[in-house]
C-alpha cells in the first residue's frame, strides 16, 4: 500500500472523529499527531504502511467511544452558544446599534403615549399609529447595519412619511372599520419597508427576498419567546409588589410593557442576524412538525363541509377564520419550501403539502360559494372588501402552488420553480395592504 | 496478564500525573511510558487518554502548550503544575493505604513487589 493510500485513509478517519462536534479541532491535530508516531513507529519495525495504519486506528479505539469521552469532557461544545462578538467588528458594530435603537424604539413608545395623553386630543389616533414609532425604527437599524445606500435610505424615508401624513390626514370616523383596518394593514405595510432595508433595498432577486421570508419566520420565533419571558417578568413583579405596592402595578404595566416591547423588536431581529450560522432554523423545523398535522385537519373538514354542506349566509367572520386558515397554510408552504434543498427532487414532504394545499383550496372554494348563493342583498362594506380580497388572493396564490407543487411531485418542475412563484407574488400582498390602507377608506367615505 | 478496566480507570489519574512528575511530556510519549512501566500489562485504549488529560487541564493539574514536533508536526506539551504535584502527592497516600490494606491481608511481599 503506497504513502497516499494511507494518507487518504488518514484522511478519511480524521473527517470521521470531526463528525460529532464533541472533538474539535486542535483535538484532532492531537489525535492525528498520535495517529501518525505510531505509524511510523510501527513502520520501523517492519510493518507495512497500511498494516500500521490498521493497528495504531485499533490502539486508538473506535471513533465513536472517542467522540463520547471527549463529549464527557467537553459536554458544552455540543451546545453551541451565542458568544458576544469581540474580535470581529461588523458583529460588535451591529451589537451596539441594535442597543441604541432599541432604546430609540422603546422612548419613542413613551413619547406617542404622552401625546396621545394631551387633553383634548383623539387618543384612538395611537392604536392606529404605533407601528410608526417602532417598524420604521427596525427599518432604520437595518439601514444602518447593512450600509444601506443613501439614496435607497431616503427614498424610503419618504415613504414612511408619505403613508404616515395620508393616513392621519383622512377624516376617519372614531372608531370605525376603516380605522380599524388602517390599524391592522400599517403594520404589514411598514413590515414590507422593515424588508426593504433588510435587504439594503435590492428588492430584485428571488433568492434575496426568501432570505427575508426566512427572517421573517425567526423573527416571529424569537419576538414570541422574549414575549413569553417578558410575561413571566411582568406577572413575578405584580405578584411581589401587589403586598406593599398594588397602586403602582399599573404604573409599571404602562411603562414597562409598551417600552419593553418595542425594544424586543429590534433586540428579535438583531439576534436572528446573529444566531443565523449558529443555531438551527426553527420556523422550517415547526412547519415540518404541522404540515402533516394541518394535512389531515384540512382534509377531515373538507370531506364534513362537502357531505354536510353550508348553511350560512355571507359571514364577515367566517370569512376573516378562512382567511387566517389560508394564511397558515401559506405559512407552512412557504417555510416549508425556505428549507428544502433546491437541488433535491419531490419527496414524500411535498406530497403531503399538495394534499394540505389541495385540501385548503377546495374548503375555501366551497366556502365562498356557498356564501355567494345565499347572498341575496348583502352590501359591500370596508370589512368585507378586506376580506374578500384577502381571499382571493390567498387563494389564488395556493391554487397555483397547488399546481406548481404537483408538476413538481411529477418531476415536471425544479422546485425553484415554486419559490420563484412565492417570491414574485410577494409584490401583490404590498399592493393589496397599501390598498386597504390607502383606498378603501376614502371609498367607504371613511366610515 | 488482564488488569481490570475499573482497576485502570483508578489507576490513570496519579498515573499520568507521576510520568508527568518526571519530567514535560505529549501524548503518545506518555502512553509508551505507560507500556514500559507495566510491560504492557496496562492495556489502555490510546484515544481515552486525551480526554482524560483535558479534564486534568480544567482541574489545573496540568498546563499545556503547543510545541513542534521533530517531523515539524503541532504537538501539545502537557506539564504539571504545582496543584498536580500537590494532587500526586495525596494520590499517593491513598494508594499506600490500599496497598497496605491488601497487604496485611495477603502477606507483606505483596506490598515490596507492587510499590
Amino acid at each position: 500500500m503506497s504513502e497516499q493510500q494511507v494518507e487518504a485513509q488518514i484522511d478519511v478517519w480524521r473527517a470521521a472523529i470531526l463528525k460529532g462536534r464533541a472533538v474539535n479541532d486542535t483535538d484532532a491535530d492531537e489525535l492525528e499527531g498520535h495517529l501518525r508516531e505510531q505509524i511510523s513507529d510501527l513502520e520501523s519495525v517492519g510493518l507495512s504502511g497500511d498494516e500500521a495504519f490498521l493497528i495504531a486506528v485499533r490502539r486508538l479505539g473506535q471513533v465513536d467511544v472517542i467522540s463520547s469521552e471527549y463529549a464527557q469532557e467537553h459536554g458544552d461544545r455540543l451546545w453551541k452558544q451565542l458568544a458576544v462578538p469581540s474580535d470581529d467588528d461588523g458583529r460588535r458594530r451591529a451589537m451596539t446599534a441594535m442597543f441604541v435603537f432599541a432604546i430609540l424604539a422603546a422612548v419613542l413608545v413613551q413619547v406617542a403615549r404622552f401625546c396621545a395623553q394631551i387633553p383634548g386630543t383623539n387618543a384612538s389616533w395611537l392604536l392606529r399609529d404605533a407601528s410608526f414609532f417602532v417598524l420604521p425604527v427596525l427599518a432604520a437599524y437595518f439601514a444602518v447595519v447593512k450600509r444601506m445606500p443613501w439614496r435607497r435610505t431616503l427614498a424610503l424615508g419618504l415613504v414612511v412619511v408619505l403613508l404616515a401624513v395620508a393616513v392621519n390626514l383622512f377624516p376617519l370616523a372614531r372608531g370605525g372599520s376603516s380605522e380599524v383596518l388602517i390599524g391592522i394593514h400599517l403594520p404589514i405595510v411598514l413590515w414590507f419597508v422593515v424588508g426593504a432595508s433588510y435587504l439594503g433595498g435590492d428588492l430584485r432577486w428571488s433568492a434575496r427576498r426568501m432570505d427575508f421570508i426566512r427572517f421573517t419566520g425567526e423573527w416571529v420565533i424569537y419576538f414570541t419567546l422574549i414575549a413569553l419571558g417578558g410575561g413571566v417578568l411582568m406577572s413575578l413583579t405584580a405578584a411581589i409588589l401587589s403586598p406593599i405596592a398594588p397602586d403602582s402595578i399599573g404604573q409599571v404595566y404602562i411603562w414597562v410593557v409598551p417600552s419593553g416591547a418595542a425594544g424586543a423588536i429590534i433586540v428579535a431581529a438583531w439576534l436572528v442576524e446573529s444566531k443565523k450560522s449558529v443555531v438551527e432554523n426553527l420556523a422550517p423545523v415547526l412547519t415540518a412538525i404541522f404540515t402533516p398535522l394541518f394535512g389531515v385537519m384540512l382534509v377531515a373538514a373538507a370531506v364534513v363541509y362537502t357531505i354536510g354542506g353550508i348553511a350560512r349566509d355571507f359571514d364577515r367572520d367566517l370569512l376573516t377564520v378562512f382567511d387566517l386558515l389560508l394564511l397558515v397554510v401559506l405559512g407552512l408552504v412557504v417555510y416549508g419550501l425556505s428549507a428544502r434543498d433546491r437541488t433535491r427532487s419531490a419527496g414524500a414532504m411535498d406530497v403531503i403539502r399538495l394534499v394540505a394545499v389541495v385540501a385548503a383550496v377546495v374548503l375555501d372554494i366551497l366556502i365562498l360559494v356557498s356564501m355567494f348563493a345565499r347572498v341575496g342583498e348583502f352590501g359591500l362594506t370596508g370589512n368585507r372588501v378586506a376580506a374578500l380580497g384577502l381571499n382571493f388572493i390567498l387563494l389564488v396564490n395556493l391554487a397555483v402552488t397547488a399546481w406548481l407543487t404537483a408538476r413538481l411531485v411529477a418531476g415536471r418542475v425544479p422546485p425553484t420553480r415554486i419559490e420563484r412563484w412565492q417570491t414574485g407574488y410577494l409584490p401583490v400582498f404590498v399592493g393589496w395592504v397599501l390598498i386597504v390602507v390607502l383606498a378603501l377608506p376614502p371609498l367607504f367615505s371613511f366610515a | 496478564m488482564n488488569i481490570d478496566k475499573d482497576l485502570v480507570a483508578a489507576m490513570a489519574t496519579p498515573l499520568v500525573l507521576a510520568i508527568l512528575a518526571e519530567g514535560a511530556s505529549y501524548g503518545y510519549a506518555i502512553l509508551k511510558r505507560v507500556r514500559e512501566l507495566s510491560g504492557g500489562d496496562v492495556e489502555w485504549t490510546d484515544g481515552m487518554l486525551y480526554p482524560l488529560l483535558h479534564r486534568l487541564e480544567r482541574l489545573g493539574y496540568v498546563s499545556t502548550e503547543w510545541g513542534v514536533s521533530p517531523e515539524g508536526r503541532r504537538r501539545r506539551n502537557y506539564e504539571i503544575t504545582e496543584a498536580g504535584v500537590a494532587q500526586l502527592a495525596e494520590q499517593r497516600k491513598q494508594w499506600a493505604t490500599a496497598n497496605r490494606t491488601l497487604g496485611g491481608l495477603w502477606g507483606t511481599n505483596f506490598a515490596v513487589a507492587g510499590a
